[in-house]
């Protein structure tokens, strides 16, 4: 073999001209560029449909001047954006105990032993009575209901917030903890659920027992496997807080209201929306991010 | 097999049925230490059920299971001591997707035999380097190949320096490139003395490495022998009826 070329004569595909593509290439390009001019059209025709028809629409200047008054979002948003860190406040307040409150809870649903029956019943009974309340009556009856009943007196230091033990800022994030870890136990239940009986077996193969299982190898994996249907609960979580509004509790949605109250004009609610997407939105971002490099961490094929 | 000696496992007429089918219907098999016996039969017939049993991971309706003469099948009595002293390896490898191959290794060492950390790293790098997995100690399961999880496997298995073996079908799910390396751990693994129970499709494996092979169908251990005897003259003809077909399937 004093050829170089003898072997390379076996596989006779016709060599490729550098900077010159082929026929598919060609085809597969020409179908892309059409792709992404008919989503053009299509967008623009769309919405500018959509746009024309609403501000063509008979009460539009109306509507314009009540909810998009450019001067009064000018004159309301600063104010109503002063208000934004209670509602930040109120969701780091709750956000770790619903975690930990929903943890125990379906802890308490997953239990096999005989002897913890009771717990069994009492965290499929909670996880039934708060799903199935609305958030807002569970607000009303353990915000207004719990201080009347006049068991707690005096003054209380709760995580920066301070107060009287009747106080809202105790008793709303603790009827929000209540409600919200039902649906968060929910959560962590399927997740672990969801891990494959084999891990379990592969545990208990070497000797593991359960709770160490559970530590190290349900858990973790279960953890990861919530972690997006977790973030979508914080995010209404976040957006919830607004609820607490009720009981008396100044936010950003309370301060909205009350200066639509004054001046008749509904744009500063849509200066709140506004806040609250600037909130919610690089949120929803965050938790992409992390879940997207958890998969390229472990290689790829985890299902996530 | 010499019934005057000691088994290192007896099982005693062991039955066990899921709901109202019947998958170990009344087996007895002993095993004496360093022995490697191989289960064979069509899937369904009972084999992974008989491991799966030995290791107490599916309790048995009736019957006993003894290691070193003690019964670890009664009832009440805490698994986790007497899995401790079995190895056991499944066909799906089983291996945790969120550790890195070697705290996969260490998990057991660290929290069942309370070993220091740098204790069970220092065992568990010297397996990995027996089995020609060093460099994959830091991979995660997902990042390596089917034959290289198993071998992972089994070396998690041997970290815990079992009494015996128990292993369920670990070529099953490989590439057939891949099924060697897999059995040659398992040769290994009987060079060094370890008492192993497989269940197996690889006949030809079956019958160079076992002591003894055991042809199991409907629950039944239908015939035990040795390899010499059970692949060229069996005595039941389930079991040559069961050959015909794996050779005719070019398995053998």
């Amino acid at each position: 073999m004093t050829n170089n070329d003898e072997g390379a004569g076996i596989m006779s595909a016709p060599s490729r001209v550098p900077g010159q593509s082929t026929r598919r290439e060609e085809w597969l390009r020409r179908r892309r560029r059409k792709a992404i001019i008919i989503a053009v059209v299509s967008t623009v025709v769309t919405f500018g449909g959509l746009a024309w028809l609403i501000t063509s629409s008979s009460g539009w200047p109306k509507v314009k001047t009540i909810f998009f008054n450019g001067e009064r979002f000018k004159e309301d948003f600063p104010e109503i954006l002063g208000y934004l860190w209670v509602d930040v406040k109120l969701f780091l307040q709750t956000a770790p105990f619903i975690l930990m409150w929903g943890l125990v809870i379906a802890l308490c649903r997953n239990t096999r032993n005989p002897v913890l029956f009771p717990l069994r019943a009492f965290a499929a009974v909670y996880t039934d009575f708060f799903r199935g309340v609305p958030i807002i009556l569970t607000i009303y009856l353990v915000g207004f209901g719990i201080p009347k009943l006049g068991l707690l007196e005096g003054d209380f230091h709760f995580l920066g917030f301070g107060g009287n033990w009747t106080s809202p800022y105790l008793w709303g994030p603790i009827a929000l903890v209540l409600a919200y870890s039902a649906y968060v136990a929910e959560v962590f239940r399927s997740g672990i659920e969801g891990v494959h009986e084999s891990q379990r077996a592969g545990a208990r193969s070497l000797g593991l027992s359960h709770s160490q299982t559970m530590r190290h190898v349900v858990l973790p994996q279960a953890a990861r496997r919530v972690v997006p249907p977790l973030m979508n609960d914080l995010l209404s979580l976040q957006k919830d807080v607004a609820l607490l509004s009720v009981l008396g509790i100044i936010e950003v949605f309370r301060r909205a209201t009350s200066i639509k109250d004054l001046t008749g004009n509904f744009t500063p609610l849509v200066a709140a929306a506004v806040i609250f997407l600037a909130l919610t939105i690089p949120e929803t971002r965050l938790v992409d991010w992390y879940t997207n490099r958890q998969r390229r961490r472990t290689g790829g094929s985890q299902v996530v | 097999m010499n019934t005057t000696t000691k088994a290192k496992v007896e099982i005693r007429n062991v039955r066990k049925s899921f709901g109202d089918k019947l998958v170990l219907d009344d087996v007895s098999l002993q095993v004496g230490a360093h022995d490697v016996v191989c289960l064979i039969g069509a899937s369904g017939s009972g084999k992974s059920t008989l491991l799966r049993c030995i290791n107490l991971l599916e309790p048995i309706d009736d019957g006993a299971i003894l290691l070193d003469g003690v019964d670890i099948s009664e009832p009440g009595l805490d698994p986790d001591p007497v899995r401790r002293r079995i190895g056991m390896v499944f066909q799906g490898y089983n291996l945790f997707p969120h550790m890195s191959v070697l705290h996969n290794i260490t998990l057991g060492p660290t929290k069942v035999l309370r070993q220091p950390k740098a204790q069970a790293v220092a065992g568990a790098r010297e397996l990995l380097d027996r089995f020609g997995l060093s460099d994959r100690a830091d991979a995660y399961p997902d990042q390596l190949s089917g034959g290289q999880q198993q071998r992972v496997a089994i070396v998690r298995a041997l970290a815990m320096q079992p009494e015996l073996m128990l292993l369920d079908e670990v070529t099953a799910a490989l590439d057939p490139v891949l099924v060697g390396e897999v059995l040659n751990v398992i040769r290994d693994m009987r060079g060094q003395g370890m008492t192993m129970i497989l269940a197996t499709h690889e006949m030809g494996f079956a019958r160079e490495i076992s002591d003894l092979v055991c042809f199991l169908k409907d629950g039944l251990i239908l015939e035990a022998a040795p390899p010499a005897q059970l692949f060229t003259a069996p005595d039941r003809s389930e079991t040559a009826d069961f050959l015909a077909r794996v050779i005719a399937s070019g398995r053998l």
